[in-house]
């Protein structure tokens, strides 16, 4: 079965072409890079039946710094945050996420509101507290990143992920991003681990544990108690981990607390005296 | 019910002509190509962005042409491998004998030729970030770097044609 493609300008004409063709059934989806719904609908696992291309709106594509932050649009592909470079944190997650072609087409919201569960360029937000706005019907809406995020983004049915807002401060702050795959520097990912150094304390996020990227409260707060060895941190660490882990063709679930283990002891290396 | 067609017109510029074709809105870029225009120089591999056999240039930059919609396409300036027409870097591949079945090199050439017009001076790193975006089955690769390299020389010291 075959799409219809939109393409639209502004903000409230994809918002309403959605609206529409969500009442007609048409199982629309918001359309940047695209190369998930391409795939996914080759594998028969989505089926629209109308796409609404949202890479040429302008709000979508800024880059910039604005009073005390970072504004990011949703359809920036991943090269152009690599090469924009303002936020090196941000490149550095980016420039793991798949490879070098596919990142001229991926996007940065549709890494974030992707269905393929790494996601990896929601860490950097997750650990700046970032501020995201979305747009649905004529309403704009701004949230802090951790009333919007469980486990995925939670949108609203037709809402649209545009801008999200990263205070200068973070910007600069000391940083450690490791991306570990099964063999070598290429092939699908295993973990990824995003981790950044504000206000003396170290802040983590994971990809390729569970199903789902996270940042844990708890599992910062082990890792920045005083006193402690770090292989005390570490095994404090990996002991608040509530949710179930991955075991996989990638990766057992005892490989991958194994690999996780390595890469905070790593983050701590890097981060603990900065 | 019967469907509509949902077919549209488009123009593509394609290796510096436009070519008018009746396609699908939903019809990637790479079966545009390959079925409609006869251009079957861009491979079908994996369908799925991995193994990028399919790779063409859009405005100069490589894209993998199973992701990309054809409609998507009607923007840019679009090369294929049959656009290129003796660029240094063909006669690279020949010369360091960079490949054994030929499946994967109009990709992985397609790829190169736009590294060596981004990045004439090319780091170690940079060549290998861009070109683990194809696969090679036959393990090609050391030919193919070397292939790269002597092209990124050529740019360098600008004897490319």
């Amino acid at each position: 079965m075959s799409f219809q493609y939109f393409y639209s300008q502004a903000i409230e004409e994809a918002t309403a072409r959605y609206a529409k063709e969500q009442q007609k059934q048409n199982r629309p989806f918001y359309y940047a890079g695209g190369t998930e719904i391409l795939t996914l609908r080759r594998l028969n696992i989505i089926y629209p039946k109308a796409v609404i291309d949202i890479k040429h709106i302008p709000a979508c594509n800024i880059y910039k710094l604005h009073e005390d932050y970072l504004v990011l649009g949703s359809a920036l592909s991943l090269t152009e945050i690599e090469e924009k470079n303002f936020f090196p944190l941000l490149s550095d997650v980016s420039t793991e996420i798949a490879d070098h072609t596919a990142r001229n087409k991926i996007t940065f919201g549709g890494n974030i509101c992707g269905q393929i569960f790494y996601r990896e360029a929601i860490l950097p937000l997750l650990l700046t507290d970032s501020l995201l706005v979305f747009a649905k019907d004529q309403h704009l809406r701004t949230e802090l990143i951790h009333d919007v995020f469980d486990e995925q983004l939670l949108l609203q049915e037709g809402e649209l992920f545009i801008q999200a807002f990263v205070e200068k401060k973070y910007l600069a702050a000391p940083y450690v991003t490791i991306k570990k795959r099964k063999q070598w520097t290429v092939g699908y990912p295993l973990l990824t681990i995003a981790a950044l150094k504000i206000d003396s304390r170290i802040r983590v996020a994971i990809s390729g544990l569970c199903a789902f990227p996270f940042r844990s409260t708890s599992l910062e707060e082990v890792l920045n108690q005083p006193n402690q060895t770090r292989e005390e941190k570490i095994a404090a660490a990996l002991k608040t981990i509530a949710f179930s882990i991955l075991d996989d063709v990638e990766g057992s679930s005892e490989y991958r607390l194994f690999v996780l283990q390595n890469l905070l002891d790593e983050v701590l290396e890097q981060l603990e005296e900065k | 019910m019967k469907q509509k067609p949902n077919k549209i017109v488009l123009e593509l510029m394609i290796n510096g002509e436009k070519r008018e074709v009746v396609v699908t809105q939903d019809k990637t870029l790479l079966s545009t190509l390959r079925d409609e225009l006869y251009l079957t120089g861009a491979k079908p591999g994996c369908y799925n962005g991995d193994c990028g056999a399919c790779t063409v240039l859009m405005d100069n930059k490589p894209m993998k042409s199973c992701l990309m919609l054809s409609i998507e396409a009607a923007k840019f300036s679009i090369t294929t491998i049959e656009g290129l027409k003796d660029a240094p870097i063909q006669q690279a591949f020949i010369e360091e004998f960079a490949f054994q079945c030929g499946y994967c090199t109009p990709g992985f050439i397609m790829n190169c030729h736009g590294l060596c017009l981004a990045k004439p001076e090319a780091t170690e790193e940079e060549i290998q970030k861009w070109l683990s975006s194809n696969i090679c089955r036959c393990t090609s690769y050391e030919e193919i770097e070397k292939a790269v390299k002597k092209t990124l020389a050529l740019y360098q010291k600008g004897e490319q044609r």
